[in-house]
């Protein structure tokens, strides 16, 4: 049977939120930040993918099942903040939501 | 060939070929000035996520993976695209929005919370995956009985997210916006 070493799936999970987190605090463009935080979402569910992999349980996939339901919930909220938000600013630019004054 | 029958590292090269290709391809769905570019990639990124999960024994989350992300946020990704409807010179303000100093910060940070995880999983993470396969029987037997619970907490979080998305993004006129400012 075939083992994957731990150390490299987690690395992998490591590089992807890191690679996320600095696409959602380098981007201006909106679309890209919540692309980001997706990305983010998913290296979390490949890092329960491996601890479930690593014992032979299902409970890791399960999480990721979570995980999925909590991204769709995010990704069609936030997508229609995005365009409220290109509505009444005309723009996709993420600082521009620094002018809703309350 | 599924997954018992298979040799031993046919698996193993299966999960490095696909981590070493979501890695670059999530790279560049970051850095990417065109958001379709941006959006592509990503797609190849949760492509190889599936790639990955496979390899890992967990067939039921790469299907769910190729569904869910590569199927359906994406395609909602794809609309707000074409709703925003980006103009001609969008890549040359995202150039002007980006100049390379502003990548400095975030990837002083990233490398800094990497090296921490690098550290931790050297020190602490334990041995090799169980090399076998968990199939959807397990996995659904297991979500029906002992996370029943976090099963309906799900879905009245998906029906939550269904009506704040109906009542953010209805349409309404200068009219109704006025009564939203009071």
């Amino acid at each position: 049977m075939t083992n994957i070493p731990m150390d490299a799936a987690l690395v992998c999970a490591s590089l992807l939120f890191v690679t996320g987190l600095a696409g959602v605090l380098a981007r201006r463009n909106i679309i890209v930040v919540l692309l980001s935080i997706e990305i983010m979402l998913n290296a979390a569910g490949l890092a329960f993918i491996a601890a479930g992999s690593r014992w032979a349980r299902p409970d890791g996939q399960i999480m990721f099942l979570f995980i999925l339901a909590a991204a769709a919930a995010e990704g069609a909220v936030g997508l229609a903040l995005v365009l409220r938000q290109n509505h009444s600013a005309k723009t996709i630019d993420i600082d521009a939501a620094g002018s809703m004054k309350g | 060939m599924t997954y018992e029958d298979s040799r031993p590292e046919t698996m193993t090269i299966l999960f490095y070929i696909g981590a070493v290709l979501a890695v670059i391809s999530t790279v560049a769905a970051v850095t990417r000035l065109r958001i379709v570019h941006a959006v592509l990639w990503l797609n190849a990124s949760f492509l190889s996520a599936a790639l990955v999960f496979y390899s890992l024994g967990s067939p039921f989350a790469a299907m769910l993976e190729i569904m869910t992300y590569a199927g359906a946020v994406m395609v909602l990704f794809t609309f707000a695209i074409m709703l925003v409807g980006p103009g001609p010179d969008a890549a040359l303000q995202e150039r002007q929005w980006q100049p390379w100093p502003s990548w400095i910060g975030p990837s002083a940070t990233g490398i800094l919370l990497l090296a921490g995880f690098i550290f931790a999983i050297i020190k602490g993470v334990p041995g090799k995956t169980a090399g076998t396969s968990v199939g959807p029987v397990a996995v659904g037997a297991s979500l029906f009985s002992t996370y029943l619970l976090g099963v309906e907490l799900a879905s009245a979080l998906l029906l939550a997210a269904l009506i704040g998305a109906f009542y953010i993004g209805r349409r309404n006129d200068s009219s109704d916006e006025k009564g939203d400012m009071q």
